[in-house]
């Protein structure tokens, strides 16, 4: 399980590869890549960039990382996001997790990025045409959340 | 005790400060006491750090609410809510 918190930007098909290389146990990959847009709340963005608490961030992506492993049969899990200044186009984080079958790593990828999104402390800062603001977090990332209520086991087994 | 305060985001850019070692009398035993001990302070601690303002709060690089206790040396931080990803 790799957390890393990084300037450069990634390539998902060199992490996937590393991700489960000789690991023919492995049935289903899933991948979340959150990227840049040139809009927000009607205003077109320039630039964005990304504001972290270092020595917090990390631990806070591992702990929602072994949260996901606790409630669903995942090999490994990698996360990668991006800090610094962004411009529209470009990638910002990477979900990826690896499972023997599909229902387990696409809700575990899900999970992860929603938890990320309310959880891990990055902040955005937004260059528009009236000026820098930042990024008010939405209420649909909270209300996200509510999707992850503890599963009875019988319907786990239903996913797979 | 002595503490070590930690701001970000636009809660940093409000009080002008990136992380600021403090000693805080004996009543200040929660986070939530630090804030309140950062308002008295007034000007923009006070305005940035009210409690209408729905911030949140970090004990030793762990997400926490205002009930948690501190100790001597711990590391309180205070941000807006996040948004990554």
């Amino acid at each position: 399980m790799a957390i890393r918190v990084q300037t450069e930007d990634f390539d998902v098909s060199k992490e996937v590869a590393e991700l489960r290389a000789n690991s023919p146990q492995v049935g289903a990959v899933v991948t979340f890549i959150g990227t840049v847009r040139d809009m927000n709340d009607g205003s077109s963005v320039a630039e964005m960039e990304l504001e972290h608490y270092p020595g917090m961030t990390e631990k806070a992506l591992q702990n929602i990382v072994d949260q996901a492993k606790a409630r669903w049969p995942l090999f490994d899990a990698l996360v990668i996001h991006r800090v610094g200044p962004l411009l529209p186009l470009e990638q910002i984080v990477l979900v990826a997790v690896t499972s023997a079958h599909r229902g387990e790593a696409f809700a575990a990828c899900e999970f992860i990025i929603d938890y990320l999104k309310t959880d891990a402390p990055f902040w955005k800062k937004e260059q528009t045409p009236d000026g820098a603001r930042w990024v008010d977090a939405r209420s649909t990332d909270d209300t996200a959340l509510a999707k992850w209520a503890p599963v009875p086991n019988k319907d786990l087994d239903q996913l797979k | 005790m002595k503490i070590q305060l930690r701001f970000f985001a636009s809660v940093r850019e409000a009080l002008g400060v990136t992380q600021e070692s403090v000693t805080v009398p004996e009543s200040v035993i929660t986070v939530g006491d630090v804030r309140a001990f950062l308002q008295q302070r007034g000007g923009v601690w006070a305005e940035a750090l009210a409690d209408k303002r729905s911030l949140r709060m970090a004990y030793d690089q762990e997400m926490t609410d205002a009930a948690a206790p501190i100790k001597d040396g711990g590391e309180v931080a205070f941000f807006p809510p996040v948004t990554g990803g």
